[in-house]
């Protein structure tokens, strides 16, 4: 391991990512790993998240479709093109070695688009995969290397203690996707090395529905963000808040939409995935005794199914409403209006993002609180937008990236000044011996230089 | 522990009034800071020069102009600056409001360094302010008259509850760094900056740390010596050598040292006269640890000029070393004071690769009259910032972000980077409940063909002028009835 992080540094030493037309190459190669692997991907993607049709991963592949597009296409060029302001600049440096550490849940998505932005920003890439989806981290070990230059990109597998020594090497950027106890971790070791980082951390997510609502769509697009990936997505609708007539409402429309979505029967709905791993499956379970189960409920530990859930009058001390939830259930908490929503909401640590449903007071529920994004009136899509930085605040997250950010984030953008050799009589301003009129003229040039656009100074 | 909790639980409090969310609170408060730097100039100066020996010319330029021209930068953009910044919108997100909300963070930390006490705390001061974050203000108790006076006059003019300032040293710091804050701004070295981030980590605090190193500085055989070696002497001797951007070492073909060695000699007698000692325009080092460490530094090393020192003023002459070796206690840490060390390479390679075996440093100085040469320093190596043919200046162009990289920090501010350091961009999609028929693309039961019309939609950039409400109402629909038929 630490023979393979001496190795990158070598290349990247000799300046082998540096050319536009090797990264563009690499950008290539990653395309024709996805269209080429496609079907691998799909199969070892679907028995990691028990999913057995295209679903969620389907969609996500768009994103990486999205993500190399911006790279490949002469969107690129200009994320490179030095700011140019006289003889002063803005140059994007890569960092060197950049590791990147991915989750299971969108495992090839959530390593593949920081990825992308580490090969376009010009750096030497390790990526961890995560052990717990174990079928695509054999596959993106085994493949990747066969498509991106293995002097300059590695997979790495490793478990909990493995990744801990691996951390202990220094690395130029380190960008981590998981939970914030983990994150804590990692920017710890970072620290001894003073590597930064970005942390894709999570939460819960609220989820607020006013009175004012249409209560099919609401309900359409709450289950749908709710049991996308039975609830495994970072940036699910955690909970809901609302006012007990709107619970009312909701139920149905609830019950309506899940049928739509998964049929009488989500157990055998090619659609509805199942939860990744026995421990995780077991923690979430365990979060059923919180209120009452309105919606679903049942279980299967064998196919570590849990049926689309949704319990009403969930308490602020039920065990759902202690940790994020990560699986198929979606907690309602009754509250009596939007301002004991908002500070419900403001009570609690900073979210990776806040949903607020409404026909006319969705932005002042935006505008009193705090999170990493913001989507009115619907759930997930904010991240679809690739001109949109995605990212947490607090404990669900710092730094962004998506679409250009994710280039901005593998890159040191170092400033550049460019002086003339000559004119130095205008330099006899700034070198002593000092006398009152040296400062007279000093302060005068600095008046001219605040009105207009040269650097007399 | 007690008293930093209840400073910084009031400026938190103070933070959730929402007081400082309102622009104009903002702008008053930048107002204030700025009369405050006008009217309490005299003291200010005073404050410096105790510290530092510095003479008012210096200690005006170097740290009262730059925090005007901060503060008339912020007042005359925020409202730009904080304005929700629309995105560029995809055919799905046609209808909706797409933009970035810079947004306040909250309570953030400023600790500063005492090399340049006042503008090390006040620059960055302005950007979070202006930003709408409660400050805690820490200035480093080394440059203890500056400390003192910017826990007076702040309090005078600025909100006392959102910006404390609090003073000590390492317990104070160190009990500060236990409480929460959501982003920390620290000047100072590196070794200290790694306890920072690592207090910081354990709430998942963002920082910015400015740091330091060894800021090379390359003299090409092809350039105009007299002026290379002018700059060069100011920027070094400048605050006696305590800058954290000043060129610490100079790397040059061992045919030109002579000439530099008289060069700089030269202007060091045209700057400070015969007896640098009386010459009022020349600092002091900050104390007397800091004198014998840099003394220290000076062991059997060939002093080609000055050497000269007196303990009790903590005088050291601007001094040159030659054919100082790469091993050496002088090449090991940053300097940080009025010695320059001459190292000799033969090639602008082995310069290269000199400074490419090293730590990244702060900033990077490049002398030359071949742009080509200086291009190509510039892309085989990595520094915070560069410098071409003149030292410092990068640091004052504030349109310039200006920080680190690896062990020389992260992060960046200055103008508006300051702003964006202390802001989180928000991300908001607000969408209409309506247009429900485009949303059935997404939901299951899954298929090819929805995955299709999906990419479509997604992947088509919005083009204002390209299609009609109309066009996509009719393609949602169209969209929506195929996927029906093909489903049955």
């Amino acid at each position: 391991r630490g023979r393979l992080r001496v190795h990158l540094r070598a290349t990247w030493l000799s300046g082998k990512t540096r050319p536009m037309e090797y990264r563009v190459a690499q950008l290539e190669a990653l395309g024709r790993f996805l269209d080429e692997k496609k079907q691998d991907i799909l199969e070892a993607t679907a028995s990691d998240m028990g999913k057995r049709r295209w679903g969620p991963e389907g969609l996500f592949e768009l994103g990486l479709v999205m993500e190399r597009e911006n790279f490949l296409t002469s969107k690129f060029w200009p994320f490179l093109q030095v700011t140019q302001l006289d003889s002063a600049f803005i140059r994007k440096d890569p960092y060197g070695v950049v590791l990147i550490i991915a989750p299971w849940n969108y495992p090839i998505h959530l390593f593949l688009v920081p990825l992308i932005g580490a090969i376009a920003a010009g750096n030497c890439v390790i990526v961890k995969p995560s052990e717990t989806s174990k079928n695509t981290e054999r596959l993106v070990a085994e493949m990747l290397s066969c498509y991106l230059d293995n002097d300059c990109f590695a997979v790495v597998t490793a478990g909990v203690q493995e990744t801990t020594r691996l951390l202990e090497n220094k690395f130029d950027y380190i960008f981590f996707t998981g939970s914030a106890s983990v994150g804590r971790i990692i920017m710890t070791a970072a620290a001894k090395h003073l590597t930064p980082v970005t942390l894709e951390l999570g939460g819960k997510n609220p989820c607020y529905v006013s009175d004012t609502c249409d209560v099919q769509n609401v309900a359409r697009r709450v289950a749908w963000g709710r049991f996308f990936n039975a609830g495994q997505t970072c940036i699910a609708p955690d909970y809901v808040l609302c006012s007990v007539e709107m619970q009312e409402k909701l139920m149905p429309a609830l019950r309506e939409a899940i049928t739509e979505f998964f049929g009488s029967n989500p157990r055998e709905s090619p659609d509805f995935g199942r939860i990744v791993g026995d421990k995780q499956f077991r923690r979430i379970r365990a979060l059923l005794c919180s209120g009452r189960v309105a919606i679903g409920g049942q279980t299967d530990e064998k196919e570590r199914y849990i049926a689309p859930t949704v319990l009403a009058d969930v308490l602020p001390s039920d065990p759902a409403m202690q940790e994020e939830i990560f699986g198929p259930i979606l907690p309602i908490v009754v509250v009596a209006n939007m301002d004991e929503a908002i500070d419900f909401i403001n009570a609690r640590p900073r979210p990776l993002a806040i949903y607020a449903f409404s026909c006319d007071s969705k932005v002042r529920v935006l505008e009193r609180t705090s999170s990493g994004g913001f989507c009115g009136n619907d759930t997930l899509m904010h991240v679809t937008l690739t001109s949109l930085p995605f990212g947490g605040i607090g404990n669900s997250g710092l730094g962004k990236y998506h679409g250009k950010f994710t280039f901005d984030t593998f890159t040191h953008h170092r400033g550049c000044l460019h002086r003339n050799m000559g004119l130095e009589a205008l330099n006899a301003l700034r070198y002593p011996p000092y006398s009152q009129q040296k400062l007279g003229l000093l302060t005068a040039t600095f008046e001219i230089k605040r009105k207009g656009t040269c650097t007399l100074l | 522990m007690e008293k930093m909790q209840q400073v910084v639980g009031r400026a938190r409090a103070a933070f959730n009034s929402g007081r400082c969310r309102s622009l104009e609170f903002r702008m008053q408060q930048l107002k204030a800071l700025e009369r405050m730097v006008q009217e309490k100039e005299e003291e200010i100066l005073a404050a410096i020069k105790a510290d530092l020996h510095k003479c008012g010319h210096n200690a005006y330029s170097h740290e009262i102009l730059g925090v005007l021209g901060e503060l008339a930068l912020a007042m005359d953009k925020l409202p730009s600056w904080a304005a929700p910044q629309p995105v560029k919108k995809n055919l799905l997100t046609m209808r909706d409001e797409a933009y970035i909300r810079p947004e306040p963070l909250g309570v953030v930390l400023i600790i500063g360094a005492w090399n340049y006490p006042f503008v090390l705390v006040m620059q960055p001061l302005v950007g979070a302010i202006a930003a709408g974050n409660a400050v805690v203000v820490k200035p480093s108790e080394i440059s203890e008259n500056t400390a003192r006076l910017v826990a007076d006059l702040l309090p005078q003019y600025l909100d006392r509850e959102l910006y404390p300032v609090v003073t000590g040293g390492v317990p104070e710091t160190t009990a500060l760094l236990t409480q929460r804050f959501d982003h920390i701004l620290y000047t100072g070295n590196s070794t200290v900056g790694k306890i920072v981030m690592a207090a910081a980590a354990k709430h998942l605090t963002p920082v910015t740390l400015e740091l330091g190193g060894k800021s090379p500085c390359y003299i090409d055989t092809d350039c105009d010596l007299a002026v290379a070696c002018r700059r060069i002497t100011w920027g070094k001797y400048m605050n006696c050598g305590q800058t954290c951007i000043a060129p610490d070492y100079i790397l040059c073909d061992p045919s030109i040292q002579s000439k530099v060695v008289e060069n700089i000699k030269e202007t060091l007698q045209e700057f400070y006269g015969e007896d640098v000692k009386s010459s009022p325009d020349y600092e002091r080092i900050i104390n007397k640890h800091h004198f014998r460490r840099i003394l220290g530094l000076l062991e059997g090393q060939k002093i080609a000029h000055g050497g000269e020192s007196d303990e009790a003023s903590c005088f050291i002459a601007p001094t040159i070393l030659t054919d100082v070796s790469a091993e050496s206690k002088v090449m090991e840490e940053e300097i940080f004071g009025p010695v320059l060390p001459i190292v000799t390479v033969k090639s602008v390679d082995e310069a290269i690769e000199f400074i490419n075996c090293r730590e990244k440093p702060l900033a990077l100085y490049v002398f030359s009259n071949n742009k080509k040469l200086i291009k190509r320093v510039i892309s085989e190596t990595s520094s915070g910032g560069f410098t071409g043919n003149d030292v410092i200046m990068h640091f004052f162009l504030s349109t310039l972000p200006f920080g680190g990289v690896g062990n020389s920090g992260m992060g960046a501010y200055h103008g508006k980077h300051s702003f964006e350091t202390f802001s989180h961009r928000r991300a908001c999609l607000i969408k209409d409940l309506k247009m429900e028929t485009t949303n059935k693309l997404r939901y299951p039961p899954g298929s090819q063909k929805k995955v299709d019309w999906a990419k479509f939609f997604l992947l088509k950039q919005f083009n204002k002028v390209r299609i009609g409400l109309i066009a996509l109402g009719l393609l949602g629909i169209v969209a929506a009835v195929v996927i029906k038929v093909s489903c049955f």
